[in-house]
Parts: C-alpha cells; structure tokens; sequence
C-alpha cells in the first residue's frame, strides 16, 4: 500500500476501528478469504459489465458453435460420409463456440483486476483487504465461479445446438457417428472439460493481469498466447516441433479435451491437455501473486 | 458593463495546421517509452516466428535428391524435379520422338482423346494389385506436340496440345499456359496443332480446318540446343476425386488415384530437318508401370501415357511436400499485429484512461482531425515496423534455409518486395483500425480484445481447421484478415487439377489487392464512426 493514505483526513477515525477488530477477531477466520470473497463477489456482481460479459460470453460460444454446425454438410450417405472418411468429430464440432468465447471469458477475468489498476480502485481494495494474497484467493474465487456459470451454460447451449443441427448435416447416427449426449463417457469428459478449459482460460488471464497491472497489455498478453502457438503450429512444417509445440501451448493443449475422435493420435491425452492449461493457470497466478506482494500498487 | 475585446491568439494563422497536430501526436507516441518496446516487440516477434520455422526444420527432409538435378553443397536436396527456373515440377509423360536439328516445323492432327479412370471407391484400389479403373478422361489429360530441349526431366519446352476438358492449349516451361480453340477434341472434331522453331523462338498454331490457322503463342526458349526433340506426346495426370471441403481435423484421403489417356494422331509432318525413325519412350517415369505404348499404321499413330507436364503449386500436401515456402517464415506477422494492435488501441484509449483527451481537444477542438493525426502517426510507424519485420523475417529465413541445405520454393526479387510491402500496409492499415476501435470503445481491453477477434482469430480458425474449407474461405473474404493476401508469394496454377490451395499453403482465397481492399473497408467504416461518436460524446 501506498504511503498517500496517511495524509487521509478520515485515516484518525478508522484506526481505533482496525485495531479494535484486530483484537477481537485475531486471526480471521480462513485467513479473511470469506469476507474478501463477500467484498470482490459485491464489486463483480454491481458492475454492470460482468452481466454484459457473461450475456456476450454464452451467445458467442453458442452461436459460433451453431453456425459452425450448420456449415458442414455431407449428403453422401454413409459411404461417403463415415466418420473414417470426413473425420468429423460432433463433440468438437458441437464445441468451436469455446475457441472465440473464450475471449470474453479472458475479458472478464482481465477487467476484474485490471479495471481496479486503470481507475486506481485498487488501492481501496488493499486499504480494505491488506493481505494481497488473500485478496488475490478470493478473486481467483469469484473470476473462476464466474468462468464456471458462463462455461457451462455457453458449453451446454452449444451440445443443445450440436445436438439439434448435425445429424441434419450428415454427421448422423445412422452415418456411424455419436450424437453429442452427456450419457456418452467421451462426450461428457469433452463437454465437461471444455467447462473446466474455460475456468482455467479465465484464471490464466487473471494471472498475467495481476502481474502486468494493464487491462490492454494483458489481454493483448493471454489472447496471443492462446492464439499465435496453434497459428504456428499450423504453418511450421517439421511435425515433431509442431506436435511439441501444441503440447506446450494453452489452447492447443487444453482443447485436446473436446476431442472424442481420434483420440490416440492426439499431442496429449485428453486429461494431459487440460493439465496443460492448469499448469499454465497456476504459473501466471503465482505469478501474478509475486509481482502483488513485491509491488507497489 | 464594458465590452471585452474578444480575445486573439498572438501566434499568426496556420499554426493549428494539420502539419503541426501530426507533430503533436508524434511527440506523443516517441515519448512513451511503452510504445517504443511495443513496436519493438512487434518486429521481434515476427521476427521470431520466422527463425522458429525456419530453423525447425528437420524432418520435413528426409529424402535425398533422386530425378532432381544435382545440387551442390545440399545436405538434403529435393526429392522433386526442378525446372527451368529452378521451381518444382511434373515432367513425366510418353514420349514419341524424332531428333530435330536446327530450324523446323511439326504439324498433326488429334482426332481422338480417351482414357481411364480410376474406380470410385479406394476399396479395390492397392499399390501393387490389379489396377481397377473405369473409362473417362482425366479434365487435364493432354495430348499434342512438343519441342523439348532433351529427354531430362524438368528440361525446357514449348507444347501445343489438346486437354481433355480444355480445348487446345499452348504451354511451355511448366507454368506457361495459354488457351486456344475451345472444346474436345473427337473425330467429328479433329483438332490441327503445329509447333515451330526458329532460333530459340518456338510459335504455336492451331486449326479447326488446316487451312486456317491462329497463332496461339510465341515463346522464347533461350539457350535451346541445336539438336532438341520434337513429336508426339500424351500425358494424363492423377485422378483426385471430390473435394476436401467437409475435411476436419484428421483429414483421409478421398478416392483417387492414376489415370491414363490415350490419343489418336494422324497427318503427322514435319518439315526442317526432321528425319530417321520414330523412338518411343516415358520422360520421367509413369505412376504405373506398364502403362504407355504406341502404335503406328497407315499413318495413323495411337498412344497411351500418363503423367502430367506442369508445375507442382508450392505448399505441403503436393508432391514437393517437403519443400519451404516463405509464408512460413512471416507466420509471426499475426504476432505482431497483436503487438501492434496494443499499442494502437492504448495511443486512445491510455488519452481517456488519464483524461489528457481533454487537454487534447482542449489544444485542438477539431476532434476528427486529431483522429486523423494519431492515425496517420500510428499507420506509419506501423508500416515501418511491419516491413522491418517482414523483412528481416523473410531475409534471415530464406538465409538459414539456404545455409542449412534445405530446399525453398523460389520467389523473384519482385516479389519479395511486394510481400514486405504488403506486410508493412497490412500492419499500418490494422493499426488504423485498432486505433479508430480504440477511439469508439475507449477501453483497452476492449479494444484490444475486438481488434484480435477481428484479425488474428479468422485467421486461426481458417488455418487450425476449426472449420470447413467453404467457411475458413469465407472467413479470409470478409473479415479484416483478409488483408493477409497482401502476403501470397506463389501463384495458383488452372492447369494443375487435384491440389487444395490453403492458407496453411500460403494461398489465401482474394487476391492481395483485393483483401487489402476489404481490410480497407473495415478500417475506413471504424475510422468514421469512431469520428462520428468523438463529436457527439463528451470527452
């Protein structure tokens, strides 16, 4: 915290206060993450964005992963058509919303720390939660609850719009393939990991923005490490640096668990990918954890 | 109450020029330190991206120079026949010949094009088996007269010729193609073809009639022997069928496989200093073995081949798969755009986060023209940094891959140059926009978010397979990412049949030109809103 607060005319009334609960209520319980969780789920909550953003964040996913759906189309029977011939994987098909909404989801997760730094909302924060790491706890809290809600409504909405629009398309049972269904064991692992991938996109970012402190710096940050690893993964053209390259990368990695195609010939094992992704998250918050006690706000 | 003389700026007219509020907002961008690491990222990171592919390249070689010429110093040479300009070709074809010394003419007469097909299904279809195949004619089986400077693949030549769905054609060297009369040629439709040499000067004619011949093309062949061969041929290139438009992902091969095709030539003759007996034979070698022969009766000359005479489009999937190709080394542009974008957007959005907009307009009142000059400064130190990346990128990549004996598909000079430039106005004409999105959401994040979604996210979505061709095509046509056409180094072959031109190829579905012109678009509509909401919004 910053030594501008002591020159607050209202500082001589909340001293006696502090040490009173300091006294009274040693040591917090849970460390204070339950009133730090209280106070940023009341910040996020009574910001009129987080509702936008979650609106945005389930439309996206659902309408890219519809039209995405609708854009195939094989009318060549089950001959031509098979799953061995196209290649065609319905839950990932059903799941190409997640590749843009997680965009808003890293947005979200972006502004809930960045947006305290731009408008110095910050240092309130800190006045009022002085343990930086247990701010920062209940902030991964709230952004990854968040992440979850808008994931598995985004992720269902885009199964619900799987299931409706592909076997219209050819990708159906009778051509050999598995509907999308959450009774099917691969396809509930995809569906359910592509919930957990963005859980974990949104904590990466809140992660790097805790460490770079600028909303435009760390978005810029996330969506080119999320972006630019399958781009070049896609161009270089010896196989084995690619196929490193797509182990390493977040989304390369982490969307290996939307696959239930063609499994075995995956970079990584569908829980490996994710692992992937989780590691990732936990370095940028530990990261971010550092550069918040060593900083100044 | 007195009345106050309104008051004057000392200063004389002109100093709220446009010069000088380009000034200002120069000022502005070298001042900020952040700025200048942005821009330097950007051209690090393009940079970067290049070396990755360039110097990560060893499997991609494995096969060591075979049909090719030989070439010196390569620890891995092509595996593919090179031609005459040193770029990979097709050069496999049955051949019906005579030696030609000096000057002369051939003149024939195609009364008949047919040929096989391979079946439908991949079922029957093995390497080594029986070769299923169905009638039909492959759309580019040919089938015509050629003078050929020898019997190496990939040597020089110039041909006039029948394709089966193209009417005649006249081609030479490989890329070299232009069309003549139209339609199939048959019996009821006979189809005259001559080809003459003088000095290194071949000339192509056709006729419907022989007694009314157009000239097709002339072409310069230089440094053509005194002694070349000249005849019949006929080649009938491998069959693909269907597209790959619902491939995903994992993607099989649809049905395909070798074609053959075989032509009836009558009326065959030849003036200059053609003579002796006629030799028959495959330049290059046939996909199947056995397949090729020639019959000759009364004049009358029936012959079969396969193969094709043509380039073979840069790329991976095509039979010069392991070959580089330099959009590989400008992957990292994409990288830099975000950076670039970043800074763009903030050179606004960093004005209302520490309300020097005010100060701003307070100095200068006209607010679109304020827009104008952060444009105009951010779109040229973009421009510098997108060529100095691009090059450098470019430069070095092309250098490692020569130093490391790998194989690239030659570009011209000319070209190069286009593809820097046209790096350099992708990136400034992007910034414009990230900036005019800046000015319209006044957020960072935002704005950098929007700017990402709407150029490198097409992009990886077309690239990653994500979705279906059509729609990946779609994609690089309407979106701001289609200004990456700015960076196709590689035409697109009509005479070349079962090869899918992809952006992960290096080919994007606009030309360059005409993706820059969307990028524009969208840039230009940003710009006026962006203008239109900084005069009616507060500051």
């Amino acid at each position: 915290m910053t030594q501008a607060g002591g020159s607050d005319p209202i500082t001589p009334s909340i001293t006696p206060a502090s040490s009173i609960t300091s006294t009274t209520r040693t040591p917090p319980t849970w460390g204070g993450v339950p009133d730090a969780l209280h106070a940023e789920w009341t910040k996020l909550r009574t910001l009129a964005s987080t509702w936008w953003l979650l609106a945005a964040a389930i439309a996206l996913t659902v309408a890219v992963s519809a039209a995405v759906a609708a854009a195939f189309q094989c009318s060549g029977g089950p001959a031509a058509c098979a799953p061995a011939v196209t290649g065609g994987d319905p839950a990932k098909i059903s799941l190409t919303g997640v590749d843009l909404g997680q965009v808003i989801v890293a947005l979200l997760a972006v502004l809930a720390i960045g947006g305290e730094y731009s408008t110095g909302m910050i240092r309130l924060t800190l006045a009022a939660t002085p343990r930086r790491l247990t701010m920062l706890a209940a902030k991964t809290i709230t952004v990854a609850g968040w992440a979850l809600v808008a994931g598995l409504v985004a992720v269902a909405g885009s199964l619900l719009a799987g299931r409706l629009i592909l076997p219209g398309r050819g990708l159906s049972a009778a051509n050999g393939y598995v509907v999308p269904s959450l009774a099917n064991g691969p396809d509930l692992r995809a569906f359910g990991g592509a919930v957990l991938y963005l859980a974990l996109i949104a904590l990466l970012a809140l992660g790097v923005t805790t460490a770079v402190r600028d909303s435009g710096v760390a978005i810029g940050l996330v969506l080119g490490l999320l972006y630019l690893f399958p781009l070049a993964a896609a161009v270089i053209p010896d196989q084995d640096l690619s196929r490193h390259l797509q182990q390493i990368a977040p989304m390369s990695a982490g969307l290996d668990v939307q696959a239930t195609v063609g499994v075995s010939s995956l970079p990584l094992t569908p829980w490996q990918g994710l692992g992937v992704v989780a590691l990732w998250a936990v370095g940028a918050l530990l990261l971010g954890a550092l550069v918040l006690r060593l900083r100044d706000a | 109450m007195t009345v106050m003389a309104p008051y004057r700026s000392p200063l004389g007219a002109g100093r709220d020029g446009f010069a000088q509020l380009l000034h200002a907002e120069w000022t502005k961008f070298r001042t900020v330190r952040g700025w200048a690491i942005g821009m330097i990222v950007a051209v690090l990171l393009m940079v970067a991206f290049g070396l990755l592919t360039a110097g990560g390249t060893n499997s991609s070689c494995q096969e060591v120079g075979s049909s090719g010429p030989a070439r010196h110093g390569a620890a891995c040479g092509p595996s593919f026949t090179l031609g005459p300009a040193g770029e990979p070709v097709t050069d496999s074809f049955y051949f019906v010949r005579q030696p030609m010394a000096g000057d002369g003419t051939i003149t024939v007469r195609v009364t008949s094009l047919t040929g096989l097909l391979p079946p439908t299904s991949t079922a029957g279809l093995s390497p080594n088996g029986p070769w299923d195949t169905r009638p039909g004619v492959q759309e580019w089986a040919k089938a015509g007269i050629i003078i050929k400077s020898g019997l190496t693949a990939g040597s020089p030549y110039a041909a006039m010729m029948v394709a089966a769905g193209h009417g005649v054609r006249m081609q030479w060297n490989y890329t070299g193609d232009t069309a003549g009369l139209p339609g199939a040629a048959g019996p009821a439709n006979p189809r005259w073809l001559r080809l003459t040499r003088s000095g290194d000067v071949l000339t192509g004619y056709d006729s419907a009639d022989r007694t009314h011949w157009t000239q097709v093309g002339t072409v310069t062949l230089s440094g053509l022997p005194r002694v070349v061969q000249s005849g019949l041929f006929v080649a009938s290139p491998g069959y693909t069928q269907g597209g790959q438009h619902f491939c995903i992902g994992l993607c099989f091969p649809g049905g395909g496989g070798p074609t053959q095709a075989t032509a009836v030539f009558d009326h065959v003759s030849g003036s200059g200093a053609v003579g002796g007996a006629w030799t028959a034979g495959y330049v290059g070698s046939p996909e199947v073995p056995g397949v090729g022969s020639y019959h000759q009766a009364a004049g009358m000359f029936t012959v079969t081949g396969q193969g094709d005479i043509a380039p073979i489009p840069a790329g991976h999937g095509g039979a010069a798969d392991s070959a580089l190709i330099v959009s590989e080394f400008l992957i990292g542009t994409f990288a830099g755009l975000i950076a670039l974008g970043v800074v763009a957007a903030m050179f606004i959005t960093a004005e209302y986060r520490r309300s020097l907009i005010r100060v701003t307009f307070a100095a200068s009142p006209r607010r679109g023209r304020v827009l104008a000059a952060k444009a105009v400064v951010v779109a040229a130190v973009s421009f510098v940094a997108g060529v100095a990346g691009a090059a450098v990128a470019l430069l070095t990549g092309t250098a490692i891959t020569h130093a490391r004996g790998y194989y690239l598909y030659p570009v011209s000079g000319a070209t190069e140059v286009k593809v820097i430039a046209g790096t350099g106005l992708f990136a400034a004409v992007a910034a414009a926009g990230a900036l005019a999105v800046g000015a319209i959401v006044r957020r960072g994040a935002a704005a950098v978010a929007i700017v990402i979604v709407a150029i490198a996210v097409p992009m990886f979505l077309a690239i990653s397979r994500a979705v279906p061709l059509g729609a990946a095509d779609w994609l690089l046509r309407v979106t701001p990412a289609a200004g990456i056409a700015l960076q196709q180094a590689y035409p697109e072959y009509g005479q070349v049949t079962g090869y899918s031109y992809t952006p992960q190829s290096g080919y994007y579905p606009l030309p360059g030109w005409a993706g820059f012109l969307v990028l524009c678009g969208w840039t230009a509509v940003a710009l006026g809103v962006a203008a239109y909401l900084l005069r009616r919004r507060d500051a």
